[in-house]
């Protein structure tokens, strides 16, 4: 399994079939294990599979002997629940409401967080959410998840689509404003919501894959002593790369779940 | 298992266009991998997490509150004490003034003790140094008897010791004689008749 994953973790031939370089592409993100077609079974599946194992596991065995006085491990727990619990979930949503939303937004921010990471852990080397459809799936639990929640606490779908509309507009604008906020509120915010960390695990992602294979390509295949160097600096750039990537998979998950939080709380807000 | 590039590029879902698609699979796994965690996070993680959330802060909450009677316990023992001090001092400076009021006292009675006792002694002087002349009046006159009665009886030649024992002449004589009707000088010649006349 190990030998499959390594070599399925670079894919990509930096010479192409006539000798000349290949430039790495958005269809090396195509990596089936099993079959071709729609439903083949993908090693970004395999990995969001093992991370669902690994969480589980981790989070589940720690719950299970909690004390008021944490262990090493549960305080490494705790650091990452309380954050999602108390910047995340409290703060936005306010102490009366939070809790009954944290289950969804702890999953929502370790499943994206442990995924991301994947994009730079060795071995792994792959972003799970540059995979269009994994962004779509935890867009649409927040757009049904915040829909949801605006229905039952305005008390039905017609209040709820009436609350949608801001207050202290005067008539002659406000069939546009309101046009706008529908927008905002079924198309807008789920689209951005999945577009955003999409994009940027793909970039991300590619980024590192264009400096590591030209790296190699020039290192190996380069005419002379300095485009030889410039592979060198590529490899550089890509360690420098790679920490920056850290940072970004991190913020998209944070900022994934915070507007997951945000979203809910303008559903539970009295007013618009 | 892997298929290399070169294959994977004759499926649809290897070309570019197709990184925008939702890949059916991925999508089923997707969901049932976030309903999975979901689950297991709803049932076991976050309620006992925030099981143990509320233990720790009825933890912390009971500290205080402890903390705060610690404190109030504190502050009435300073407050007992203090008040104690205060009695303390008022009651040294009491007893100073009782005791500088009986020193007084004591000065006084003694100073009274002492006038009354030097009275007493200079009156049982007195009385002993009248007591001593009477009985040096008493002892002389009856030296002063004798010495006369000898001195007497000498002159006249004749002892008159036990006759004027019994007649109570020299007493006489010196009744008379204090009363000054004796003159000393005479008393060889007066004496006869007024002892006659005394008895």
């Amino acid at each position: 399994m190990s030998a499959t994953l390594a070599a399925a973790a670079a894919p990509h031939a930096a010479v192409a079939a006539d000798g000349g370089f290949k430039a790495p592409g958005v269809a090396d993100f195509w990596q089936p294990l099993v079959g071709q077609g729609a439903f083949a079974f993908t090693r970004p599946a395999l990995v969001l599979i093992l991370s669902v194992g690994l969480l589980g596991w981790f989070f589940v065995s720690v719950s299970r002997k909690l004390e008021v006085v944490p262990s090493k491990r549960q305080f490494k727990a705790e650091l990452v629940y309380g954050f999602v619990r108390d910047t995340i979930g409290r703060d936005v949503i306010g102490s009366k409401d939070f809790r009954r939303f944290l289950p969804l937004l702890f999953t929502l921010f370790t499943v994206i967080l442990v995924n991301n990471l994947g994009g730079i852990i060795p071995f792994v080397q792959f972003p799970t959410f540059s995979r269009i459809a994994f962004p779509i799936v935890a867009a649409l639990i927040v757009y049904v998840a915040y829909h949801v929640v605006g229905i039952r606490s305005k008390g039905g779908v017609g209040p709820y689509m009436k609350s949608i509309m801001p207050p202290g507009i005067p008539w002659w604008i406000g069939w546009f404003v309101y046009l706008l906020e529908l927008v905002t509120f079924f198309i807008t915010r789920p689209l951005t919501l999945a577009l955003r960390l999409f994009g940027n695990m793909l970039a991300g992602h590619l980024l590192l894959l264009v400096f590591t294979v030209g790296g190699e390509y020039m290192l190996l295949h380069g005419g002379n002593i300095g485009i030889r160097g410039a592979g060198v600096v590529s490899f550089l750039f890509t360690i420098v790369m790679t920490l920056f990537e850290l940072v970004i998979e991190f913020l998209q998950a944070f900022i994934f779940t915070m507007l997951a939080a945000i979203y809910i709380a303008g559903a539970l807000a009295e007013e618009h | 298992m892997h298929i290399p590039t070169q294959v994977t590029a004759e499926s649809p879902w290897a070309q570019a266009g197709h990184v925008i698609v939702p890949h059916y699979a991925e999508l089923i796994i997707g969901i049932i991998a976030f309903a999975v965690i979901y689950a297991l996070y709803a049932k076991f993680v976050v309620p006992r997490l925030e099981q143990m959330y509320d233990e720790r802060t009825a933890a912390i909450e009971g500290g205080m509150a402890q903390a705060e009677e610690a404190q109030a316990q504190a502050a009435a023992a300073k407050q007992k004490y203090e008040e104690q001090l205060t009695h303390a001092r008022a009651e040294a400076s009491r007893i100073r003034e009782d005791a500088k009021a009986q020193g007084a006292t004591i000065i006084a009675e003694a100073r009274e003790q002492a006038g009354t006792e030097a009275e007493r002694i200079v009156a049982s002087a007195h009385k002993q140094t009248e007591a001593e002349r009477q009985q040096a009046s008493v002892q002389l006159r009856s030296e002063v008897g004798a010495i006369s009665t000898n001195l007497a009886s000498r002159i006249v030649g004749e002892s008159l010791d036990d006759e004027t024992r019994r007649r109570g002449i020299v007493d006489r004589f010196l009744a008379d004689l204090e009363s000054g009707d004796v003159k000393p000088e005479k008393v060889g010649s007066t004496g006869t008749p007024d002892a006659g006349a005394g008895n």
